[in-house]
């Protein structure tokens, strides 16, 4: 079984504009709140995590996170998100992303790491502006369509969240 | 202050109103630090979040920076954080461990036990100076009860277990859930804002009232994955019954029947099958070391204990602890973390953990919506609360004997002690 498959191939051809391009797309369809469509860019053993302010590199098997969702609860987070019911999203946030410095910091077979910086900025009914800040880590699988999500982490530089109050959208 | 009433109790006329001036202005606000936070045992911390000699984190309590530790005979000590010489913050680490906070400002350094340990240039004080006059202070009082550690900056408070009254018993089954009778703060803070009085945190942590509606979609998330839930009967608004419970001083729990699955020992499908056997290897050991009455009483009940004033212990999904204090009338700081048996397998604390988030926290799938209703009762009160004076919390006043847990017996008597202590002078 030496042949290379399909994904192989497209793995180790991606590159970094590519990444940009998916990651940028990935952002304007959490920005427009098109979720349905972003839940089909993740995998479906996909993970979505926001560790603790306090333990940014920590494991969510022993370190209490604030989100650290797998494939059926993303699922059902955004089952939830998109219901009325969800009062802390409804009316839903506005929000604003700027990704930037976006590396390809590892390959395995058929898997990229990648990372990025972010800035969300929040807006909610007449609030002031919440402004989000930290890094993504990635996990980027290239299958037949594209690439896919596999996980994503994003880890906040605040020590703590404070003003920001809630990760109730997706960050 | 006090010719204004801002509780008004009638049981003859079955009326309970709270005075919304009580959740907006900054004069109550300042009275109840001095009346409220200062004439109670408030929640520091946790005896596992330090172990060794030297070990220290520092955190805000009752409005004061301090810094709570393990001295160097391995006791639990809390200090002020504030340099006896100039005032600076001496230890500037959220945590860590060390030997000597020395406060860079001129350099006075201090040692585990608090004492006054080196000063640049001792010589040129006068004679009379003597470092041992100089020790970190100390809050006047600092007890604890089972791992939880409180302080009191009432010299005359009465003692801890004595204050905790009735919730003692609830705070013994969280801590029975460890066959070793230990528990531990799991690594990981949830430390966030809520644009809401500080009160309104105590009513929502305890009140069930509010589950069907705030928590609509959080239901639908165990009903989609097959968790079975039913009303009782047509009494019940809820899927189990439960009760709503003063426990004196101004505690109160609810105590109900679980529907919602529990670390130790209820599986819920949302758990995922991988997850039943540990739930059933902890429901045998309950069963073993307590028997079978008491272990269900651990196991396939859930609580929400609120020790007045400010602490939440939520042993529901998950156990958390929740304290939380006002930054402003209408801005509280919460910080809450997980709580599990010490001696929990790896396994059965990824379930734990990740049981947690289902619900609580600023991410969790319940958790948001209540911080949701808080800011939009401030939102709602800020600017006509002279118009419309009065919060309604009559609830199962009419009934005789226990009252549910969507009733507010439990959320009166809280409001009853913090008037009657708003009530209470007390020297400046």
């Amino acid at each position: 079984m030496k042949k290379k498959t399909p994904a192989r191939a497209a793995a180790a051809r991606v590159t970094r504009a590519e990444v940009e391009e998916f990651l940028f797309h990935e952002a304007a369809l959490l920005d427009e709140w098109r979720l349905d469509d972003w839940l089909a860019l993740l995998t479906e053993d996909a993970r979505y995590e926001v560790p603790s302010n306090d333990r940014p590199d920590a494991d969510p098997a022993n370190t209490l996170f604030t989100i650290a969702d797998d494939i059926d609860r993303i699922r059902g987070r955004i089952t939830r998100l998109k219901d009325k019911n969800a009062h802390a999203e409804s009316p839903r946030s506005h929000t604003r992303r700027m990704i930037s410095n976006v590396r390809i910091v590892g390959r395995t077979d058929s898997e990229l790491r990648v990372e990025a910086n972010f800035v969300i900025y929040r807006f909610r009914r007449d609030d002031s502006v919440r402004e989000y800040v930290g890094r993504y880590r990635y996990v980027l699988r290239a299958e037949r369509g594209g690439l896919k999500i596999a996980r994503r982490a994003a880890v906040l530089d605040a020590m703590e969240l404070g003003a920001m109050g809630l990760v109730s959208f997706i960050l | 202050m006090n010719d204004r009433p801002l509780v008004l109790n009638d049981p003859q006329g079955q009326s309970f109103k709270v005075n919304r001036a009580a959740l907006v202005d900054p004069e109550i606000l300042e009275l109840e630090r001095r009346r409220v936070f200062d004439a109670c045992w408030i929640y520091v911390g946790h005896e596992s979040e330090v172990r060794a000699p030297g070990d220290f984190r520092t955190r805000a309590v009752c409005g004061r920076p301090v810094i709570f530790s393990r001295d160097s005979r391995n006791a639990v000590r809390v200090f002020l954080n504030t340099c006896r010489h100039r005032g600076a913050m001496v230890c500037r680490e959220a945590e860590g461990n060390a030997k000597i906070h020395t406060c860079f400002y001129h350099g006075w350094s201090y040692d585990r036990d608090g004492r006054l340990d080196g000063v640049p240039g001792e010589k040129d004080y006068p004679p009379g100076f003597r470092k041992s006059d100089f020790a970190l202070m100390e809050p006047p009082r600092v007890e604890s009860y089972r791992g939880f550690v409180f302080l009191s900056f009432d010299p005359q408070a009465v003692p801890l277990e004595e204050y905790l009254a009735g919730a003692k018993e609830y705070i013994d089954l969280v801590i029975d859930q460890s066959p070793s009778g230990q528990m531990e703060v799991i690594q990981g803070t949830q430390d966030y804002d809520i644009r809401a009085n500080w009160k309104l945190l105590v009513e929502n942590s305890f009140d069930d009232y509010h589950l069907l509606t705030t928590h609509s979609t959080w239901l639908d998330y165990l009903k989609n994955a097959g968790v079975k839930m039913q009303r009782p009967d047509r009494d019940h608004l809820l899927p189990s019954h439960g009760v709503g419970k003063p426990l004196g001083n101004g505690h109160g729990t609810t105590d109900n029947a679980n529907f919602r699955g529990r670390p130790v020992a209820k599986w819920i499908p949302v758990y995922g099958e991988a997850a039943k056997p540990e739930i059933e290897r902890a429901r045998a050991e309950l069963v073993a070391r307590l028997g079978e009455q008491r272990a269900a009483r651990v196991a396939d009940t859930n609580r929400n204990l609120i020790i007045f004033p400010n602490l939440l212990l939520a042993d529901g999904s998950s156990v958390t602890i929740r304290t939380f204090y006002p930054l402003a009338p209408d801005r509280m700081r919460v910080r809450a973390w997980a709580l599990g048996p010490k001696e929990e397998t790896p396994s059965a604390r990824a379930i734990r953990l990740d049981a947690f988030l289902t619900f609580y926290g600023p991410g969790g799938l319940a958790t948001p919506d209540d911080v949701e209703a808080l800011e939009m009762v401030q939102s709602g009160i800020a600017a006509t609360w002279r118009e419309v004076p009065w919060s309604v919390m009559s609830r199962g006043m009419s009934k005789a004997g226990d009252q549910l847990n969507s009733d507010e017996l439990h959320l009166r008597a809280f409001w009853l002690q913090w008037d009657k202590l708003m009530r209470t002078e007390r020297p400046d």
